[in-house]
């Protein structure tokens, strides 16, 4: 890509949020809504400001990404090996392999009543709700992804006397790793899914998250707090998509020569 | 009548082979005897589906057969081993490696050679057959022929004692296939590596090796040998090699059309 076109894209994608920014104000100077519903962008702002300077926000997102993090990495480090198992073994496929197209499809917050149960309202309950959200999305795509590699690669890593642990972790495991990125980036969706719904619905005093402050603002009928704290987490997911999942995609379409738009 | 196996012998005894489903059963090698002996290119002929895919899984130990036994350097064979590397109809190279990634993958395997011997040995073979230039190139970067020419890079790096040939040149185009024949003709007379190599292509058959050996189907078999004494390096386009590729090529004729009648 040159460098005018990149400029150009940038420009078109500046443009495209400063309009969306620019109806935002539109509507609210239209005063066809009460302000109280839809604040001016402005005010937004000014809470996400306000909110930073006094270190609320910092310590919400703190909380919340330690136990994403936490989360997350425990799910996929269960749901990793489970789905090359079961794409292998198939003790695993009928066993586990069932059970998680099964509780895939159980949303993540039909957990929240369980964990609460038994784990009451602590850290526990929340990194519970998080792995279940997250460890069955990651063994079906891995499992599916295991399964599409080329017999031949196996067959011609045996012969050059790859087996066992070798052949796993050298041969299966990249191989798979197309599918392994977006089982992981599907993970991470719904384990942040899940952690806000159980956030809104759990409150533990062992550390306020961004679910909290969100359901804090509508408790309030803070709307600015409500819109601010919305636009957190869909900056962090974005962001968290560029630093942690992009790096690899780029590497994946670079080596396997995928992805490359024509022209 | 012992006598010491010499490295890159191969010997196979009355192989056989069933392939069941629970609608058939498939009867893909009765009772084949083979003898390889070292340094040479044998290549092995036949319809599909005669089962000669199926030798060469047994002969690389990728397939066990249900009776008879494969001996490698005079040994049983019990499992894939590094001195029979096989050369498979797609490329099969790894795309999540580079191609010198590639090369060396089988040589990080050889525990006793150093850093530094595999990486030299893996630039050897990639001159050997012209790829030096591309050691640091993506797998999907390479024309079909070059993907070719870096899985036999692969295979010959570790140095085997038998090079397991299954039909390499079956998906080229015709230009990119006779430049290969070329190389492999050449790398084969420096380095006198036992060859099998498996193909549906006669004159190719004829142009690779010492012996072509005819197999048939349902059940495979093997029923007829041609050594083919042409001076090398052959030329796949020469009148007396189509003369040869003729004679074989009625031989197949006849035993596909038994299967008819």
């Amino acid at each position: 890509m040159t460098e005018i076109t990149r400029m150009r894209r940038g420009v078109v994608a500046s443009l495209f949020f400063v309009a969306l920014l620019a109806a935002w104000q539109a509507m609210v100077i239209s005063g066809r809504w009460s302000p109280v519903l839809l604040p001016e962008p402005a005010s937004v702002a000014a809470y996400l400001w306000g909110a930073a300077a006094d270190g609320s926000l910092f310590e919400a997102m703190s909380v919340t990404l330690r136990r994403l993090f936490v989360g997350y990495a425990i799910g996929v480090a269960i749901g990793l090996p489970l789905g090359l198992l079961s794409s292998t073994w198939y003790f695993v496929e009928d066993t586990i392999g069932v059970l998680a197209l099964g509780l895939q499809t159980l949303p993540s917050v039909c957990w929240i009543p369980l964990a609460l149960l038994w784990f009451g309202q602590s850290e526990g309950a929340m990194l519970f709700v998080v792995i279940m959200g997250t460890v069955w999305s990651v063994v079906i795509a891995t499992d599916a992804g295991a399964r599409t590699i080329p017999p031949v690669y196996s067959r011609a890593a045996r012969t050059m006397g790859s087996e066992g642990f070798h052949k796993w972790t050298r041969v299966i495991l990249p191989a798979s790793l197309p599918f392994l990125i977006s089982g992981m980036k599907q993970g991470w969706a719904f384990a942040w899914r899940s952690l806000m719904a159980a956030e809104i619905y759990v409150t533990i005093l062992t550390g306020f998250g961004l679910g909290h402050l969100l359901h804090y603002g509508r408790e309030l009928h803070a709307m600015d707090q409500v819109l601010g704290i919305m636009l957190v987490i869909v900056v962090i997911g974005l962001l968290a998509d560029k630093a942690l999942f992009a790096p690899w995609e780029r590497f994946l379409h670079r080596r396997w020569g995928t992805g490359l738009k024509p022209g | 009548m012992e006598h010491q196996a010499a490295r890159g012998e191969l010997v196979v005894e009355h192989v056989s082979k069933w392939f069941r489903t629970r609608e058939a059963a498939v009867h893909a090698l009765d009772d084949v005897s083979l003898n390889v002996r070292a340094g040479e290119f044998v290549c092995l002929v036949g319809p599909s589906g005669c089962g000669k895919t199926t030798l060469l899984d047994v002969m690389a130990g990728l397939t066990t057969p249900d009776s008879g036994q494969v001996l490698a350097d005079g040994e049983l064979v019990m499992g894939p081993g590094r001195h029979r590397l096989v050369m498979f109809q797609e490329a099969a190279l790894f795309p999540w490696l580079d191609v010198r990634g590639n090369v060396l993958f089988g040589l990080k395997l050889v525990a006793e050679l150093t850093r530094r011997q595999r990486l030299d040995t893996a630039r050897d073979y990639l001159r050997l057959v012209g790829l030096e230039r591309f050691a640091r190139a993506n797998v999907h970067q390479l024309s079909g022929g070059m993907k070719q020419r870096a899985a036999l890079a692969r295979a010959l790096a570790p140095d085997p004692h038998v090079l397991l040939m299954d039909e390499p040149f079956s998906a080229l185009d015709a230009l990119t296939r006779e430049q290969l024949y070329g190389d492999i003709q050449r790398i084969w007379a420096a380095r006198r590596q036992t060859i099998l190599l498996v193909t549906h292509n006669v004159r190719e058959a004829a142009c690779l090796g010492d012996r072509v050996i005819l197999m048939s189907h349902h059940p495979g078999r093997i029923r007829e040998e041609f050594p083919i004494t042409l001076a090398r390096p052959r030329n796949i386009n020469s009148l007396e090699l189509a003369s040869y590729a003729l004679e074989i090529t009625t031989a197949l004729k006849s035993y596909v059309s038994e299967v008819v009648e």
